[in-house]
């Protein structure tokens, strides 16, 4: 099978399950944003609770390889202050503009088109913002393991225990 | 905890569950197809597009740019991904009968109105804003938030905390803090 194959199998289930969840739609993201609706918080943790555990496991086997991104903090804030941003008024992000479109709401078109140009426009501020932005403080390739000196299985249960605790809290307030 | 909801919803805490499942056997696949684990994301599709788009009316262009010769233009594993997902969520709204086509949000209609060009406008220029600032921070909330934390990468944490933390200060400010309705 070839690589795209295997990428539009795993984009097919991944699209499939976003819809199921309903974390497509623009009320739900925005809803999120609002501390009103928290079902894209419920998916989004769910998914890292299992798949934390899944990774965890296959790392230390070493069926497969950890990938962190590179803690470049002024990049990270800056670059998360304005896609926080955009997010907010889009009502979307990448994957679930693209997800929405497969459910009719075809608004989103604009969404993606606006990020195609985002894109686009990123590329020519890029040799830029590499002598700026991008050479600043960078910590590397950081795991949160190594850097708090502990076993990954100490922070797993922990993570556990606090996003079952905030989901009993959801659900007793509803959200 | 019901699994399934009315109108054929899931419940997120089991759809989320199974999109964990599918990152770990997808970060499988990735390394015995490819000698080399890949995890779920999509900005990085965005900037394909944009210069397999650009390519078409500007080659040389492209070709002497230096974040497009780093990205690779290509059509490759995350391209298909993501246009996957265009057809999951197609599928799965079309069996289950959520299948809708809508020009205007019912939230932001009801707080902006139901005029379709002032959402395009908003939509658009949110995705141009949005885009840039995930470039930069080199991740969206699924190569960040998804793949970084079930990693525990740092810059995963650090990210999803300023991408949740501008979003929530933004929607205050953009779509009021008072509950109304």
């Amino acid at each position: 099978m070839s690589s795209q194959m295997l990428g539009l199998l795993t984009g097919f289930a991944f699209g499939f399950l976003l819809q199921k969840g309903r974390v497509l739609r623009f009320d739900k993201q925005v809803g999120a944003m609002r501390l009103r609706d928290m079902t894209i918080l419920k998916f989004m943790l769910s998914a890292i609770l299992v798949g934390g555990v899944g990774i965890g496991l296959l790392s230390h086997w070493d069926w497969i390889q950890i990938a962190h991104k590179p803690l470049n903090v002024g990049a990270i804030a800056i670059g998360g202050v304005l896609f926080g941003a955009g997010w907010a008024v889009m009502g979307f992000c990448p994957c679930t503009a693209i997800g929405a479109l497969g459910e009719g709401r075809w608004h989103a078109l604009f969404a993606v088109l606006g990020m195609v140009v985002g894109a686009a426009l990123y590329a020519e501020l890029y040799p830029l913002l590499k002598s700026t932005v991008l050479a600043w403080k960078d910590f590397g390739k950081l795991g949160l393991p190594e850097a708090l000196g502990v076993s990954r299985w100490a922070i797993i249960p922990l993570f556990w225990a606090m996003c079952l605790g905030l989901f009993a809290w959801f659900e007793k307030r509803a959200l | 905890m019901k699994g399934r909801l009315q109108d054929g919803a899931w419940s997120p805490y089991l759809a989320g569950a199974l999109v964990g499942v599918l990152a770990v056997v997808s970060a499988l696949a990735t390394t015995g197809l490819m000698g080399k684990t890949s995890y779920l994301g999509a900005s990085t599709t965005f900037v394909r597009a944009a210069g397999l788009l650009e390519r078409a009316v500007a080659p040389e262009r492209v070709a002497g740019n230096a974040y497009f010769t780093k990205e690779k233009v290509q059509v490759d594993w995350q391209f298909m991904l993501v246009t996957g997902v265009l057809f999951g969520a197609l599928v799965a709204a079309l069996t289950d009968g959520s299948f809708k086509m809508e020009g205007v949000p019912p939230a932001w209609a009801g707080r902006f109105g139901p005029s379709v060009g002032k959402r395009a406008f908003w939509a658009f220029a949110g995705g141009i804003v949005a885009m840039i600032g995930a470039r930069l921070a080199d991740g969206c909330p699924s190569g960040h938030g998804l793949s970084g934390m079930m990693q525990l990468s740092l810059s995963g944490f650090a990210a999803l905390a300023f991408f949740f933390g501008t979003g929530i200060l933004v929607a205050r400010i953009v779509y009021g803090g008072r509950k109304h309705e």
